[in-house]
């Protein structure tokens, strides 16, 4: 504080108020919606308050079927979107470590040539091929399986690079000690290395968790068969069904249980998603 | 220079699995994507025939093409100016207070973990022509709001959902950046007699423009690729073709209208702009390294 001038103060926090309220205002009317009947939505009107229908929507949704066409629970379908994005967390993860390790504490021919392909993945998001990788995922035989949903995104230029600028800052005379010790690179790596950068893999753990929860494209290609149905992607399939016949209510309270994971952690291990973010945007 | 283990072998079993998933499904695609650009395929599949460049003589006098490119630019443009604009005076704000800023940036950067279809579908029925709030207040507001209808309304509605979840992003690095401008400068200009408004003008805003540019090209690249998911769930492109990005084209030629000779082409040239953005982001980072 330079000067003290109350009312800029007082500003101040009107201002951030003001945005937290319209940065909520959504998540507060998907709330209100979800605890009202179906039939409450109609023509030039949506309930404003809540309403007593909450604990019959929530329950349906979660436990019996998410309505819309989609009749599979919302539990079954968290589940898959828990295991979609653990695997690609945990695989990102464990396969970056071994190749910036890989790329780090050996020197072998075509070192170079193997960090430019993995830095090219960077350049070639999802989106920008989704046809001819729709393809090669059909041609594996991958589609409606755990392993189609997780394994193409598993390569990761990014945590590559986290890890290469961490291993980097870890002094030569540790590795040099450790070899004298007798310390094979199996045992320095477990031993020293992995708890090292504990910090970073668990800063790197909540964006990537994210990341993988909030997958939407891709499990709506490459899932037809409800058993594999992430939740994320569901709401596509349950705002196919003819405009009239939207049943809002189920709409939103699945939309409200798709997110609340991911910002559940957000706000949890909110320090290590800072450190997430700013770490791998470097 | 770091100590280095003396095995040959082994460097190539742990690089592996990432060269495995990196060759099969990300640069095998991308080289089918290449091939496919020169072919024309029917669509089941059971034969294509080479025809040279004619996938992007069609694309590049195509002037749903060029409408497309102008979409992405107006979308991508807003999204970052409405969102930086908004966060850095958030920003400012939560750098101003000393009590109850961490309360408040848990209030703010949320957001940043909602899947984008989801916040697509949230705003979606805020403004919903027949049933929702703003919508109806906006009608009787004199303004008619319709964005099944209205292609800069649809527009509008695509910018809102995609900068809202970006808000959170923006303020946490804006904030970061306004913490690192040194406190001794604005207290000198203060002494000086320059008032918080000229202080932030003339001292903080410049002092934050490694920031500003770093945001700038994230919010870009954000909108460019990871906003499908908001246009998708509201307006899947439309109305006519108002919010068809070059990423939502890419995916409605090859998986709505079967083109998949066309679709690859868009795919091509999407690749040689993701290579230039990265590239620009690389070369921009080396220079924040300079300017620290």
């Amino acid at each position: 504080m330079i000067e003290n001038r109350p009312w800029l103060t007082f500003a101040s926090h009107a201002t951030l108020l003001t945005g937290i309220a319209l940065v909520a205002l959504p998540v507060w009317m998907a709330l209100v919606a979800s605890t009202h009947p179906a039939s409450a939505f109609g023509v030039g009107h949506i309930p404003l308050w809540f309403g007593d229908a909450g604990a019959e929507t929530w329950g349906t949704v979660l436990f019996e079927k998410a309505g819309n066409g989609v009749d599979t629970p919302v539990w079954f379908m968290m589940l898959n979107s828990l295991i979609m994005a653990l695997g690609i967390t945990f695989g990102k993860i464990a396969i970056s470590l071994l190749s910036a390790y890989a790329i780090v504490f050996f020197r072998f021919p075509f070192r170079n040539l193997c960090f430019w392909i993995i830095f090219m993945t960077l350049m070639l998001p999802v989106e920008v091929r989704i046809v001819p990788t729709y393809e090669v995922v059909a041609n594996l035989d991958l589609l409606n399986s755990y392993t189609g949903l997780t394994l193409p995104l598993i390569a990761s230029a990014t945590a590559t690079f986290l890890f290469r600028q961490c291993f980097l800052s870890i002094p030569g005379e540790l590795v040099e000690a450790a070899r004298i010790d007798g310390a094979g690179p199996w045992r320095f790596f477990f031993d020293i290395l992995l708890p090292l950068s504990r910090t970073n893999i668990a800063a790197l753990f909540v964006i990537l968790f994210i990341y993988g929860w909030n997958q939407y494209l891709w499990p709506l290609l490459i899932t037809t068969d409800d058993a594999y149905y992430t939740l994320v992607m569901s709401i596509k399939r349950m705002l196919s069904v003819t405009d009239g016949d939207i049943a809002w209510n189920q709409i939103m309270a699945t939309t409200l249980l798709a997110m609340l994971p991911p910002v559940a952690v957000v706000i949890g291990m909110q320090k290590l998603f800072v450190k997430g973010l700013v770490d791998s945007e470097k | 220079m770091t100590v280095t283990f003396p095995q040959k072998g082994l460097p190539w079993l742990l690089l592996l699995p990432q060269l495995l998933v990196t060759a099969i499904f990300f640069l095998w695609p991308a080289e089918q994507a290449l091939e496919q650009a020169f072919y024309q395929e029917d669509a089941f599949g059971l034969s294509r025939e080479f025809i040279g460049l004619e996938n992007f003589a069609d694309l590049f006098t195509d002037p749903l093409y060029y409408q497309s490119m102008l979409t992405t630019l107006v979308f991508s443009f807003s999204v970052a100016i409405v969102g930086m604009s908004l966060a850095l005076l958030l920003a400012v704000m939560a750098d101003r207070i000393i009590r109850g800023k961490l309360a408040y940036q848990t209030l703010l950067i949320w957001p940043y973990a909602v899947a984008p279809a989801l916040a697509g579908v949230l705003w979606w029925i805020l403004f919903d022509p027949s049933m929702g709030p703003i919508a109806l207040w906006l009608k009787s507001a004199g303004i008619n709001w319709n964005h099944y209808l209205d292609g800069n309304q649809a527009m509008i509605l695509v910018v809102i959902a995609s900068t809202w979840k970006q808000i959170s992003y923006n303020f946490l690095f804006f904030l970061a950046g306004l913490q690192a401008v040194p406190r001794s400068l604005i207290e000198a200009a203060a002494i000086d007699g320059a008032s918080p408004f000229k202080r932030f003008w003339t001292i903080v805003f410049p002092l934050l423009s490694p920031t500003t540019f770093f945001l700038l090209v994230v919010n870009l690249v954000y909108a460019f690729f990871e906003t499908f998911g908001v246009i998708d769930a509201t307006t899947k492109g439309g109305p006519g073709q108002s919010t068809t990005t070059l990423v939502y084209k890419v995916f409605d030629d090859g998986f709505v209208g079967l083109d998949l000779g066309g679709s690859a082409a868009q795919s091509v040239v999407l690749m040689a702009i993701v290579g230039l953005m990265t590239v620009i982001q690389f070369r921009f980072i080396e220079r924040k390294v300079q300017y620290s």
